[in-house]
């Protein structure tokens, strides 16, 4: 067949700026090792007249030395970018493709078919509004099939594209066709895929691909390009409660307060009511700035700057929310697929993120995992990478959102590894789990804003880190008695202390530690409510646990103060006689004798004792906080 | 500053210029929703790190770039500075213009350039595209990095430039040592980005990667933004060399047996350093008119860059060591 003559295709050329408004469709590709995926993003590349000269030049030249089609044109080299990829002649890694039809422009994630590579279907998927999925006409649906079936299914993708590809290798059997479309349809019934179309492609030839096969006379359907052209995914968000997840707030100078974000669902006007979740204050849109200019309304999508008309608290992790309050909750249950090599623990704590907002989370129970191949739920006490499972989790406070289902921006979360800060798992959310889907964090009467009017001050936590003898007690102990002469109310929260009550049950093993800065992280943080300023000085050697104590406290709330005294100099002063020890090998684990230190990357404030006087310090603090407004 | 405290969280100055947005036009909305991806994309940035900088490149992406960073922070300014590595080897009118824009916009601008390659005299005619482009871009690029202590470095590329650049993350994690591996890149699901680094790690930031080379004219156009002269069709001096058109820009570029410097009309697609960027004859002297040459057109931009050429998988390892 001659793929030269492509009626239905052509380079973006006729329609121009002013009249082209050629929608976007976003879909994923998907199929196991082999089966095509690859030759297909390629053929619709090349038949699309995407690829210019020097790029067909370069491809003819590898497809010669690297191919693996015997010197024909190698569709696969188009997409497959990576070098390791080019030398194994298989797919790695999600690519992006853009292409463009006289009808609709297309984004394309083509992505890996194998199994230690789920992790990158599940990404392109997330973004996609259809998948075609590929099948080897000899094999049929197969496992992987089933398993990547199942993550779209998850992912929410309502709409498939079963592309029975090599149908040259059976001959063009129609029957076999046809069965391997009534298998994939009970697949597809299963899994809630409620619109199917099954093609039968060559894809390297072109069959069925831009142009009609005429080797396969018994398909009467549309070919892949057709029916991506025409396909009708729209799920319209803008029909949704109004939802906008703050970014940003945008204070340039004293006159202008603008919270910045981009529109998750609904649309919005100047003049309408919107309460900020979670903590229910209720106001009203000002003026809406968008990258157009100054508007009357926005809707979903559009990236916007909104002013109200109160002087409320909003910060980043908030949501704008109109019509009916958004689920708001501390614990919900959610599909996970897991992602990282280490295994799932539950018990214990990952970095939560969703939307704008990031919290503490702990994985409380693991309800099932699900057999991929029958889809069965089994009993299980962890997942493992490319397992899926759902689970219910406790926030270390309350999260704004949406199930999944409703609301693919307000209902996904990706779980942090706060130790390696790998990308541990993606999180789909069932259900809140506070009894109904109806309780909302309730707006205390006396709120911390109101707090710490009276008190006259910002609350916030200082965090003194550095190493035992920087002088971080001595120090904080300076800031604290400063405070109290300016008649501001603060707690001192001293690491040795501490241990002799609420933390004297802990030891001084990695995981004792990291519960004591725990601990700690959390008694500041209820400081903070109470509109206080906390003042904690514990040595914290992990960067990443001092990252959760940031999270605790709202951005803005906690200001690391690296008390940055040389080793030589600490162990010079040695006050507790500690070092000593240490070095004679009295005590295992010591900060900066035998564990290191991470020393902040950015702290708010750095200081050094060894060169500036505990008074010195103690007034570069104070000044800090007043040109920040803290008091 | 040692031993002293340092505040790294100063406050940026207040600033009352007002910048309102051109009247809106009937834009096409798919411009308009790449727009609010890149902005969205340009705002987590500045919420989620601690000290991030906008490579500004002075070509069209980066005149892109800074236009979409202007309206993200409307009324206020970016909260980041702009750095441009110079190579010395720029066009002269590129230089020209970066300054003109960074004082126009009242940005903070840092420039630099790797004093070390300078002080060797490293210089692409003598020493070779491939070991110019790692010294005076990518080492000095790394140096600059460091020594600012930037943990976010935001740039314009896109995923339709290149093969390995379309399987690159919009977040794009880095190790300490600025190495990207690209078999192990944290998976990037809706529009929730992993922003975690530990200690002298950084993420490279590209809010462009979903715009075509055609999105960028189209947008240049719709939106009236200021581009480099170059880009538009000009009688210029240019000699032709291993097949390409290279613009004789100073006295500095060495004339070999026989090349007669001829002033043609050419335009340049890409432009970076000008014994490196091949010029291609046009007479496109308009915005409207280079589109339409685009759109008739059968290569791509990368064509006239040299470094592409040294080998197939040259991108991708340069990307590895740090190359932008």
């Amino acid at each position: 067949m001659s793929y030269h003559e492509a009626p239905t295709i052509a380079a973006p050329d006729a329609p121009r700026l002013d009249q082209d408004d050629r929608p976007t469709l976003r879909f994923v590709t998907c199929g196991s090792v082999d089966d095509g995926k690859s030759t297909l993003v390629g053929r619709l590349l090349y038949d699309s007249k995407t690829l210019l000269d020097d790029q067909l030049d370069a491809l003819a030249s590898e497809s010669k030395t690297a191919g693996t089609t015997g010197g024909d044109l190698d569709f696969a080299l188009l997409v497959d970018g990576l070098q390791a990829e080019r030398e194994q002649g298989i797919t790695i890694d999600v690519a992006y493709r853009f292409f463009a039809t006289k009808l609709r422009r297309f984004i394309v994630a083509d992505t890996p078919g194998h199994a230690q590579y789920t992790r990158n279907m599940a990404t392109g998927a997330s973004n996609a509004d259809l998948a075609v999925v590929l099948v080897d006409a000899r094999k049929g649906v197969i496992t992987q099939t089933r398993r990547h079936s199942h993550i779209l299914s998850l992912l929410g993708i309502r709409h498939v594209v079963l592309a029975v590809n090599k149908m040259d290798l059976i001959g063009f059997d129609g029957d076999r066709f046809a069965s391997i479309t009534a298998e994939y349809l009970t697949l597809a019934g299963q899994l809630g895929i409620s619109r199917v179309q099954c093609i039968p492609v060559v894809a390297p030839d072109g069959d069925n691909i831009v142009a009609a096969s005429t080797r396969m006379p018994w398909y009467a359907g549309p070919t892949v390009t057709a029916y991506l052209e025409s396909v009708d995914v729209a799920g319209d968000v803008s029909q949704r409660p109004f939802r906008l997840p703050v970014q940003w707030v945008n204070r340039p100078h004293a006159d202008f307060r603008g919270f910045c974000g981009r529109i998750a669902s609904g649309t919005i006007a100047t003049g309408e009511t919107v309460t900020v979740q979670p903590s229910g204050l209720r106001t009203r849109v000002v003026r809406i700035l968008t990258p157009a200019g100054e508007r009357d309304r926005a809707k979903a999508g559009e990236s916007v700057t909104l002013t109200l008309a109160d002087e409320i608290d909003v910060s980043r992790g908030d949501v704008l929310a109109a019509g009916p309050t958004p689920l708001v909750s501390d614990q919900f249950a959610a599909h996970l697929v897991w992602f990282d090599d280490e295994a799932m623990v539950a018990g214990r704590r990952y970095v939560l993120k969703c939307g704008t907002a990031s919290t503490g989370a702990v994985i409380t129970t693991l309800k099932h995992r699900i057999a991929i191949d029958t889809m069965a739920q089994e009993s299980a006490t962890t997942l493992e990478v490319n397992q899926i499972g759902y689970v219910h989790l406790n926030l270390d406070r309350p999260l704004v959102f949406e199930a999944y289902r409703d609301d693919r921006d307000m209902g996904s979360f990706i779980l942090v590894d706060p130790i390696s800060h790998r990308s541990a798992a993606a999180g789909m959310i069932g259900s809140s789990l506070r009894g109904s889907a109806n309780i909302h964090w309730q707006r205390l009467a006396v709120d911390k804003s109101v707090r710490a009017q009276l008190k006259q001050q910002r609350p916030c936590v200082l965090w003194f880190t550095g190493l035992s003898g920087a002088g971080k007690s001595t120090l904080a102990d300076h800031v604290d008695r400063r405070l109290a002469e300016l008649g501001r109310h603060a707690a001192l929260l001293d690491g040795d202390n501490l241990r002799h009550g609420i933390n004297r049950d802990l030891g001084f093993s990695s995981a004792e530690r990291t519960e004591n800065v725990r601990r700690v992280a959390e008694i500041a943080a209820l400081f903070v409510e109470a509109g206080m300023i906390a003042l904690v000085a514990l040595i914290s050697p992990f960067r990443s646990e001092r990252e959760l104590a940031r999270l605790r406290v709202e951005a803005g709330e906690f200001i690391e103060i690296h008390v940055a005294t040389p080793l030589a100099e600490c162990e010079r002063r040695d006050p507790k006689g500690l070092y000593r020890k240490a070095r004679a090998g009295e005590l295992p684990a010591f900060t900066g004798i035998d564990q290191p230190y991470e020393a902040p990357q950015a702290p708010e404030i750095t200081i050094d004792t060894s060169e500036l006087s505990s008074e010195a310090a103690c007034e570069h603090i104070i000044r800090y906080l007043r040109e920040h407004n803290y008091l | 500053m040692t031993g002293q405290i340092v505040s790294i969280m100063e406050p940026s100055p207040a600033r009352n210029a007002p910048n309102e947005a051109p009247a809106a036009r009937n834009a096409p909305s798919h411009l308009r929703r790449l727009e609010a991806e890149s902005i969205h994309i340009l705002r987590e940035t500045a919420a989620e790190f601690r000290k991030p900088v906008m490579l500004y490149s002075i070509g069209k992406d980066s005149s892109v770039l800074l236009h979409l960073a202007m309206k993200a922070f409307h009324p206020g300014k970016p909260p980041f500075p702009l750095l441009h590595v110079d190579t010395t080897w720029k066009f002269r009118e590129m230089i020209a213009f970066r300054d003109q824009r960074a004082r126009e916009l009242g940005l903070d601008l840092i420039v630099h350039t790797n004093r070390d390659g300078l002080s060797q005299g490293i210089d692409p005619f003598t020493h070779g595209s491939a070991r110019y482009t790692d010294v005076m871009k990518t080492q000095a690029l790394r140096q600059a990095l460091d020594l600012h202590s930037f943990d976010a470095a935001i740039g314009g590329a896109r995923r339709d430039e290149e093969k390995s650049r379309a399987k690159e993350r919009v977040f794009s994690h880095r190790s300490a040592a600025h190495r990207w591996d690209p078999k192990n890149q944290r998976p990037e699901l809706w529009s929730l980005y992993n922003t975690m680094l530990a200690p002298g790690e950084s993420m490279r930031v590209f809010p462009l990667s979903n715009w075509t080379e055609l999105d960028i004219w189209d947008y240049i156009l719709l939106e009236d933004i200021p581009i480099v002269p170059l880009y538009l069709a000009a009688c210029r001096p240019v000699v032709e060399r291993d097949g390409a058109l290279i613009m004789v820009d100073d006295e500095r570029m060495p004339l070999r047996a026989g090349e007669e410097p001829r002033w043609r009309s050419v335009r340049f697609r890409t432009l970076g350093c000008y014994p490196l960027s091949g010029a291609t004859i046009s007479t496109a002297a308009t915005l409207p008119e280079i589109v339409s040459e685009m759109m008739a057109s059968r290569t791509s931009e990368r064509q006239g860059r040299m470094i592409d050429r040294d080998s197939p998988a040259s991108m991708e390892r340069k990307k590895a060591e740090g190359y932008f």
